[in-house]
């Protein structure tokens, strides 16, 4: 079995606008071993998007390999990528991309309905996954009655549903305030270090990238930049050094 | 089967969501299937009429008419010419093997008196065959005999709109009413037939033997003199109707001794063809009615179309989101056809509903006899599940179709 769970090799990704060709990655190799907490950083247009893109299985390389698990993803068809998007990555995203008029409950169980699972199980699941993000006593509320932070650790308890090998947070913190972001890298820290699972954070704060062990920066389409993390910062500690604030939050609009 | 099941949730949480933009989609698939039943139903009502038409004349019946008459040239319409005798239509029972009964036919229009009551009815002179033929049968009392025509004997079977409007609540049997100032004894009363196809009253009618009608009731006039009548009503043995019309038409040239090169004087019509043809034209008709029906079925498919549409474009980013985590193409498409389905067949449901009431609208207003028929409620519910399925299926496709990352972006 590969020691590494995501193997990128000479990776290049281009795009076919009319006559334009953009050319949005041009020969990454790259290579993230297990239980890994990365944080991927870069200008907008630097190709980290379509970095993520790939390595979520939601597009194929141009050319290039890309191994996710041992699996050589580029060869996959359509119905085979969704297959493992389903069972190996989770995703959360920048707007938590909730369903509307669902309960948080029925939104983690959304992935279960594309998986052969034994559909009793459902919602001891999602009850589970709920508990690990610290919202079962919402389970029952709907996205527009949960406040931003609810919301978000409703998409990461949905991204942990299917026991992923990788988490893909594309922004997860850039539509909250600085309190509950440190609350969900906590949570994020708090997956990788007690499950083992590796996680992968786009952000363009450098504050945000300091929680992960290791940040890579792209620029123009190449990695420009890829260092340890001497010191990560650690979410737990630094939320218990905050001021308290009142229990309930304020719900976003 | 679960996958169904889940597909039906999602799409009927989808639906709740839109009400008023789902109920008024199916409004076009209501009145379509609507229309459809209630057109069919018009349509299989009339037809419906045509078989009882024919029920209460009697099954296997052969009308024979005497001719037109031509004279110097003038050509009179048929029925006209004075060539049909008791004689022939004795020897249409007597001669031809294909016939199982005939009788003589004679009517006029009377007034009849019971004490100080009196009626206009008519009244049919006949040989006793009559009843069998027409399938007439005796609420009380007896049929007459081939002796009481024999005798000229004066005694009446009443109608029972006859029997209401002289006798009151009085029994009729063994009493004396007058046609004509001549006494009859009324000796049975016939069980009601009710109206036929063309509305007209069928108990309002006094049956006589034919002798008697002619002699003491029609008495005088050319059309009335000895042994010329109106017509002869036949029964063919079941099966034998074309048989039996060839054989009497063969006897009546004889009988009449008509050359070859000369046309008939008189003319054999089977009530039952002239009822096939009339169902025929019935049936054109409700054909016609159904497919104008169903263009309205088709337009509430489009509007399904174009519905789901505008569904899978304001939910692209759900479509996105649901792909993300593993929604197959299969899934995708499926939501979004078992949505189009359940939008047709609820739709279809109602419509179905709607279109039974509209039948009973049509036959109580304005007094239409419909008939709505499991067959196109069962054909209904079918094809508005199959508009469903052709009209979703572009946009389910559509849907599924979608990449992933473009509709994850899509605001």
């Amino acid at each position: 079995m590969d020691s590494a769970l995501i193997r990128i090799e000479n990776l290049h990704k281009t795009y076919h606008m009319g006559d334009n060709h953009v050319h949005a990655l041009r020969g990454i190799s790259l290579e993230i071993p297990r239980g890994s907490f990365v944080s991927i950083m870069g200008a907008s247009g630097s190709g980290k998007s379509t970095l993520m893109n790939i390595v979520g299985c939601l597009d194929k390389p141009s050319s290039g390999k890309y191994y996710l698990d041992g699996v050589d993803v580029g060869a996959l068809e359509r119905d085979e990528l969704a297959d493992i998007r389903n069972r190996k990555v989770g995703f959360v995203f920048q707007q938590f991309n909730l369903l509307a008029r669902t309960s948080a409950l029925e939104n983690v169980e959304l992935p279960l309905l594309y998986s052969d699972n034994d559909k009793s199980k459902f919602k001891e699941r999602a009850m589970a996954a709920l508990t690990s993000v610290g919202l079962a006593e919402r389970y029952d509320h709907h996205p527009s009655q949960l406040s931003g932070g609810q919301q978000q650790r409703v998409a990461i308890a949905r991204s942990l549903i299917n026991n992923p090998q990788l988490i893909l947070a594309d922004e997860p913190t850039g539509a909250l305030d600085s309190r509950t972001s440190v609350e969900i890298m906590g949570i994020f820290q708090k997956l990788n270090r007690e499950k083992g699972i590796s996680i992968v954070v786009v952000t363009h704060e450098p504050d945000i990238a300091h929680y992960s062990d290791r940040i890579i920066q792209f620029k123009d389409g190449h990695i420009m930049l890829d260092e340890r993390v001497p010191n990560p910062r650690n979410a737990e500690r630094e939320l218990s050094e905050l001021p308290e604030v009142e229990e309930e939050e304020e719900p976003v609009a | 089967m679960n996958k169904v099941f889940q597909s039906m949730r999602i799409a009927f949480r989808a639906l709740r969501v839109n009400k008023l933009r789902s109920a008024l989609t199916m409004l076009g698939i209501i009145i379509g299937v609507g229309a459809v039943i209630a057109m069919v139903s018009v349509g299989s009502g009339a037809t419906d009429r045509i078989h009882q038409q024919i029920a209460s004349i009697g099954s296997n019946v052969i009308i024979v008419q005497p001719g037109s008459q031509n004279t110097g040239g003038v050509k009179s319409g048929n029925g006209n010419a004075q060539t049909l005798t008791e004689e022939d239509a004795r020897a249409i029972q007597e001669e031809c093997p294909d016939v199982m009964y005939s009788s003589p036919l004679q009517q006029n229009q009377q007034q009849v008196v019971y004490g100080s009551n009196n009626w206009g009815t008519r009244i049919y002179g006949v040989a006793p065959e009559y009843l069998t033929i027409r399938d007439l049968r005796l609420e009380e009392g007896e049929p007459f005999t081939t002796e009481d025509v024999k005798s000229t004997n004066k005694v009446a079977l009443l109608g029972k709109t006859v029997v209401d409007n002289i006798f009151g609540g009085e029994d009729p049997i063994g009493k004396t009413i007058r046609v004509r100032k001549v006494p009859f004894t009324v000796i049975g009363t016939l069980v009601p037939k009710g109206q036929n196809a063309n509305g007209q009253d069928q108990d309002d009618m006094i049956i006589m033997p034919i002798t008697t009608a002619k002699k003491k009731v029609m008495g005088g006039g050319r059309q009335n003199s000895w042994q010329q009548i109106g017509q002869v009503l036949v029964q063919a043995r079941d099966g034998r109707n074309q048989n039996a019309m060839d054989e009497i038409e063969a006897l009546l040239r004889q009988r009449h001794r008509l050359q070859a090169t000369e046309d008939n004087d008189f003319q054999v019509r089977s009530l039952e063809e002239m009822a096939a043809a009339q169902e025929q034209a019935t049936q054109i008709m409700g054909l016609l009615l159904a497919s104008i029906a169903s263009v309205s079925l088709i337009v509430g498919g489009i509007g399904i179309m174009n519905i789901m549409l505008v569904s899978v474009t304001e939910r692209t980013k759900e479509i996105g989101l649901r792909q993300a985590v593993g929604a197959k193409t299969n899934d995708i498409l499926s939501q979004f056809l078992v949505e189009a389905v359940s939008l047709s067949l609820l739709g279809g449901c109602m419509g179905i509903a709607m279109g039974v009431l509209a039948s009973f609208a049509i036959s109580y207003f304005a007094g239409w006899n419909t008939l709505v028929s499991l067959p196109s409620i069962l054909a209904a519910f079918f094809f508005s599940a199959l508009v469903g399925v052709f009209f979703g299926f572009y946009p389910a496709r559509k849907a599924a179709l979608l990449d992933p990352i473009e509709a994850l972006r899509y605001e």
